[in-house]
């Protein structure tokens, strides 16, 4: 009996981090502007990645694999936002700016310049 | 079920190249290759569910934190046109 609830419980988990995991994909290609792609990497980089982990911890139960799934998560906790916060930060400095409502900003992504390091 | 995620994580990944190849500034590149490196993560956890063989979460715990500094260092390379090499102490750039 218990493991037909296992089962349930980390399928669960499975298909929907799996369908967020899609969903922040599926953003990353339609978002419009760099800034707003950001949203959508992050959506794969926290609540997609932890469900898939959550669902495995469940089917492994308490062992030493639920040990390393915690020590995944922990590291994926601790390493998605700060590469998130370098990959804009870096872009801001180097001069792509987002796009404002107004179409004020520096326009969407032709006029951004190729990286150049000051 | 682990089959499902599966084909899921790998349609995302293909998605993600795809932004790889569409983006059109560096950035747009480097997060898309920084998400396609969190997908493998999950990818080879749920490959070693699949396959019966616990070892394979050791290499996407490696992955993990190689993901994170291949960002970084492709990150530090455009702002700084080095990675800091030898010969020039402070390795500031030019």
């Amino acid at each position: 009996m218990t493991a037909l609830v296992t089962d349930a419980v980390s399928w669960a988990f499975l298909a929907s981090g799996s369908f967020l995991v899609v969903v922040g994909a599926l953003g990353l290609i339609r978002m419009p502007d760099f800034y707003t792609r950001l949203h959508a990497a992050g959506i794969t980089d926290t609540l997609g990645a932890d469900l898939i982990l959550m669902g495995l911890m469940v089917q492994a139960g308490f062992s030493l694999v639920t040990v390393k799934l915690l020590l995944i998560g922990a590291f994926l906790f601790f390493t998605s936002p700060t590469s998130t916060h370098a990959i804009a930060n870096a872009a801001l400095t180097a001069g792509l700016n987002p796009r404002i409502a107004d179409g004020a900003g520096a326009g969407t992504d032709s006029a951004a310049p190729e990286g150049d390091g000051k | 079920m682990f089959a499902v995620t599966m084909a899921a994580l790998l349609a995302a990944m293909i998605l993600a190249l795809g932004r790889l190849y569409l983006g059109p500034t560096l950035y747009d590149r480097v997060l898309s290759a920084n998400s396609f490196g969190t997908k493998t993560v999950l990818l080879i956890g749920v490959m070693g569910f699949l396959t019966g063989r616990p070892d394979f979460l050791d290499i996407s715990l490696l992955y993990a934190l190689l993901n994170f500094i291949g960002t970084i260092a492709v990150l530090k390379f455009f702002r700084y046109r080095t990675l800091g090499d030898g010969v020039n102490p402070d390795g500031d750039g030019p």
